[in-house]
């Protein structure tokens, strides 16, 4: 069997992970409406996005629940892709 | 029989391979999370790129061209998707081969839904005055979105040919193309527009 | 005792040219990049010779200003990709699975497409010269220079020629990393791993992370060629910066790319040839994963002169210097390995100490150059091309020189000769400094690079003169190298499994190794595990070499289900075809009809060749 290990989620999981994954995009498409929250519009829309990024990698993907080896080849790429962009428009005085 | 194996690539500190299925699936899957990092730093380098020339547009139209409710449609269709492909890789670690067919093609069909809306919005995008020689902006909105639909255009031929393999009976864990594999290919084309929506349509900044 | 046939589930064909098309033997794969390394080299070499004569005069009239410019930017592509590359990928894929104590890489089939792909993508390159025109913008490619000139298609050779070798070594170093993360013999944990192995990883995963980015630019130059793209445009608000820093990106990680398996190479001969061992195993490890993570961060000291402003120089110039740390610390190591060794000056121990040596001088020109004040002055000079020249070609190709008298004995079962090896050595050594040591004078001196000819009375000519006698003298000690290549294949002392009393398990199996590599997988205690079966330690903690009695049985893997070798296919090297042959109709993309009929047989042939291999098992089965 091709299953990685003992912890396994479940259909009903997905779909609980999928209706909050939903009502997070809703949320995040509202916010820019809201004239409140124009002051952390930016962070919150990335908090959102970031949330919503992790979840579908660690349950959808599977990544909480597998070898530890595969969450440091794709976390290390994350974070230095995250940093030298950052160091490269920062240059660029775009950030 | 004992493999070798070291601390983060074993399962539970035990070597046997017994434990994860098979070694083969754990090279591919190493292999897959190792090419899904590679992609990381391409669509990185073209978000970049975008966010250099998120306000150059060089007299022509910007992100107030963005139809965000329209935009929005499409994306969640897109995030549903990943429902509909864990499914079948559920239905397929289960040896439920039909109920898994029926996931995959659902998941075509919500992926051809995808690309038929981006389709859509560039075409009117261009209606609009918005084109790839428009502006900086334009070239590094096109490139960006247009590299993502080709990711979902091969994800969805994947997907086809996963589910002719499985009609002809050649699909099984062990060898031939591999559900687990494309699906977290597919997952990932998937998160990749997270970013891009969130970046580019949702900040404005 | 061999494996018979019948163990291996069928009957391999060894013989004949569709053996070679559809091999996907590491073993095979490897010797095709090391041929098609040689045969580049001298591609690449006559065309630095023709640059040479050139130079070798002031006002020299042997190439126009055009045939210079498609001469210098063809022979650092050569050079890089076309000869670097695939030696180092040579070593990799035959060794690598040797020394983890494996049968061959993680996915054999994909380790043939990517062999086919970057042959199919030299030769599209190379084609230029007779087709169109030779890519001219230097091998850095900057724009506008390289976008604005569309009436010719060189740089569209370019931006598709690098995309394509680009996917090539992806695909190898995706392979690699897969290989050595999850196939090593049991007992073979990372820290016992051999260093070459290690520094594979890790030049994998700069690749792995750094091919993207270039491929975003490559595409990025490709849009603005074709498609109306205004990336670069100034015109428009685009920006030219932009690709120097997303080649840069790339171009960095590139350099660690081309050095670390020569470092790996002369940390497994040293401590062969002064018989004790590396000193420091986990310093020279680390080291080299922390230069594979700094190598990340410096990029923009390629970009001195620019214009960013005196914070990002400041801080890359930092950056810079850092990195030498790692790298000096693999240098002590290397030399505390010889200190107090018993050591043979044989022709791979020759050229590992030519490569210290050679290496350190261009990394000290190196360091000079992360003083961002004198780096204004030293930029675009010759003292850059002789900065890089030391550690590319006295680094580097000294290094896989090295590796090919190392381990000549094991691919072919023959010994090098001793004496013309020697002869080739202080030969190369010679000629290699007389061409380009004077040439950090020329760069100090102000002469500029990239520039076809130079004035009289600049003081610049004799240093010119002895730089191109040192060229041919070095195409000469090549020809040495060559001549002891093949009279050796032919007539060569009889090397048997383990010639040089190695420590690495390649030594354990025959010369060369059967298909299946060893007949019974060994079961690893130890960092150089080979070593400790044939030697045991006094109590003054001397080798002494074991008896047969005391050296026992060796720990093996037992297979009760036989070993089943995957089966040759024709589907990587149609695959790459195709992929190769989209490349040549992107080439002539804007060249007429020819580009769209071109990129449709391509599309046909690709997607004949993927389907085809999605289809096919991965073992044929006996019956």
């Amino acid at each position: 069997m091709t299953t990685a290990s003992h912890a396994h989620p479940t259909p009903k999981t997905y779909w609980l992970i999928a209706l909050a994954l939903a009502v997070a995009t809703a949320i995040e498409i509202a916010i820019p409406y809201i004239e409140l929250l124009d002051p952390v519009r930016a962070p919150l829309l990335i908090a959102f996005g970031a949330a919503k990024f992790v979840t579908v990698v660690a349950v959808f993907m599977h990544l909480k629940y597998d070898l530890k080896g595969y969450r440091y080849v794709f976390g290390v790429a994350v974070v230095i892709a995250i940093l030298l962009f950052i160091v490269m428009l920062s240059v660029f005085r775009a950030l | 029989m004992a493999t070798a194996t070291d601390g983060i690539f074993e399962v539970d500190g035990q070597t046997d391979f017994e434990a994860d299925g098979d070694p083969i699936h754990r090279t591919r899957k190493t292999a897959m999370w190792v090419f899904l990092g590679s992609e990381v730093f391409f669509f990185g380098a073209m978000i970049a790129t975008f966010l250099l020339y998120r306000h150059t547009t060089n007299g022509g139209p910007g992100a107030e061209i963005f139809n965000i409710p329209f935009t929005s449609a499409t994306s969640f269709v897109l995030l549903m998707s990943s429902l509909t492909m864990v499914l079948a890789d559920n239905a397929f670690q289960k040896s439920d081969q039909r109920q898994g067919r029926i996931w995959l093609v659902g998941t075509a069909l919500l992926g051809l839904a995808f690309l038929a809306g981006q389709i859509f919005e560039f075409t009117e995008f261009v209606h609009e005055g918005l084109t790839i020689s428009t502006s900086p902006f334009g070239s590094s909105f096109y490139m960006l979105t247009g590299f993502h639909g080709i990711h979902v255009a091969g994800g969805v031929l994947m997907i086809a040919m996963l589910v002719a393999f499985s009609l002809r009976s050649r699909l099984s864990p062990d060898h031939g193309m591999n559900v687990e594999l494309v699906a977290l290919y597919w997952h990932f084309v998937d998160i990749v527009w997270i970013v891009i929506f969130t970046i580019v349509y949702l900040l404005q900044i | 005792m061999t494996a018979s046939n019948e163990d291996l589930g069928y009957t391999p064909s060894t013989k004949g040219l569709w053996s070679w098309i559809t091999t996907i033997d590491h073993k095979r794969i490897g010797i095709l990049y090391a041929v098609s390394s040689l045969v580049f080299f001298i591609v690449g070499g006559l065309e630095a010779l023709l640059i040479r004569t050139q130079l070798a005069t002031p006002n020299g009239t042997v190439l126009s200003a055009d045939a210079y410019n498609q001469l210098f930017t063809m022979h650092g592509l050569t050079m890089v990709f076309a000869v670097i590359m695939p030696i180092a990928a040579a070593f990799q894929n035959y060794f690598i699975p040797l020394m983890i104590g494996a049968r061959d890489v993680a996915f054999p089939r994909l380790n043939a497409f990517a062999y086919w792909l970057f042959l199919f993508s030299v030769l599209l390159l190379t084609s230029s010269f007779f087709l169109g025109g030779s890519p001219d913008g230097a091998w850095v490619g900057y724009a506008p220079l390289s976008t604005q000139i569309q009436e010719y298609v060189r740089m569209d050779y370019y931006s598709i020629g690098a995309q394509l070798l680009g996917f090539a070594s992806l695909a190898g170093s995706i392979n690699f990393v897969a290989t050595i993360f999850t196939m090593r013999a049991p007992g073979m944990t990372l820290m016992r791993m051999p260093v070459f192995v290690w520094m594979t990883v890790v030049s994998s995963f700069l690749l792995i992370f750094s091919l993207p980015v270039i491929g975003v630019g490559l595409w990025q130059i490709f849009i603005d060629r074709n498609l109306g793209g205004l990336f670069y445009e100034a015109q428009a608000a685009g920006d030219p910066l932009l690709w120097q820093h997303l080649f840069w990106i790339f171009g960095h990680p590139e350099v660690y790319v081309l050095i670390l398996p020569a470092f790996g190479i002369v940390s497994e001969i040293l401590p062969v040839f002064s018989r004790k061992p590396l000193f420091g195993y986990s310093f020279v490890v680390f080291s080299g994963i922390a230069i594979g993570f700094l190598g990340f961060g410096v990029w923009a000291h390629h970009m001195f002169t620019a214009g960013m402003g005196p914070v990002a120089e400041a801080g890359f110039g930092l950056a810079t210097m850092l990195i030498a740390i790692p790298t000096g610390v693999k240098i002590f190591n290397w030399i505390g390995t010889m200190w107090g060794g018993r050591l043979t000056f044989s022709a791979p121990m020759l050229f590992t100490i030519g490569f210290i040596a050679m290496f350190l001088i261009g990394g000290i020109s190196g360091v000079t150059h992360a003083v961002v004040p004198a780096n204004t002055q030293q930029h675009d000079s010759y003292y850059v091309v002789a900065h890089f020249h030391y550690v590319l070609f006295g680094g580097a190709v000294f290094g896989y020189v090295a590796g090919a008298y190392y381990w000549f004995p094991k691919w072919t079962g023959r010994m090098m000769s001793e004496t013309i090896g020697k002869w080739n050595f202080w030969i190369m050594f010679i000629g290699f400094n007389l061409t380009f040591a004077p040439q950090h004078i020329l760069g100090l001196d102000g002469m500029p690079r990239r520039t076809y000819r130079y004035a009289d009375g600049m003081g610049w000519d004799v240093w010119n003169l002895m730089s191109t006698v040192g060229a041919f003298l070095i195409a000469l000690s090549f020809l040495f190298f060559i001549y002891n290549l093949i009279a050796s294949y032919r007539n060569g002392k009889v090397a048997g499994n383990d010639p040089w009393d190695g420590r690495t398990l390649e030594w354990s199996t025959t010369s060369p190794p059967p298909v299946h590599n060893f007949d019974e997988i060994p079961v690893v205690h130890h960092l150089d595990d080979f070593w400790y079966r044939k030697y045991g330690v006094d109590e003054e903690g001397r080798s002494v070499k074991l008896t047969a009695e005391q050296a026992g049985k060796p720990d093996v893997v037992v297979e009760e289900h036989g070993i089943h070798m995957p089966s040759p296919s024709f589907y990587p090297i149609v695959a790459s075809a195709g992929i190769a042959t989209l490349g040549a109709g992107l080439v002539f993309i804007s060249s007429g009809p020819i580009g769209f009929g071109v990129l449709g047989v391509g599309a046909v042939v690709t997607l004949w060749g993927v389907v085809g291999w999605a289809a096919e098992p991965a073992t044929r089965e006996a019956h």
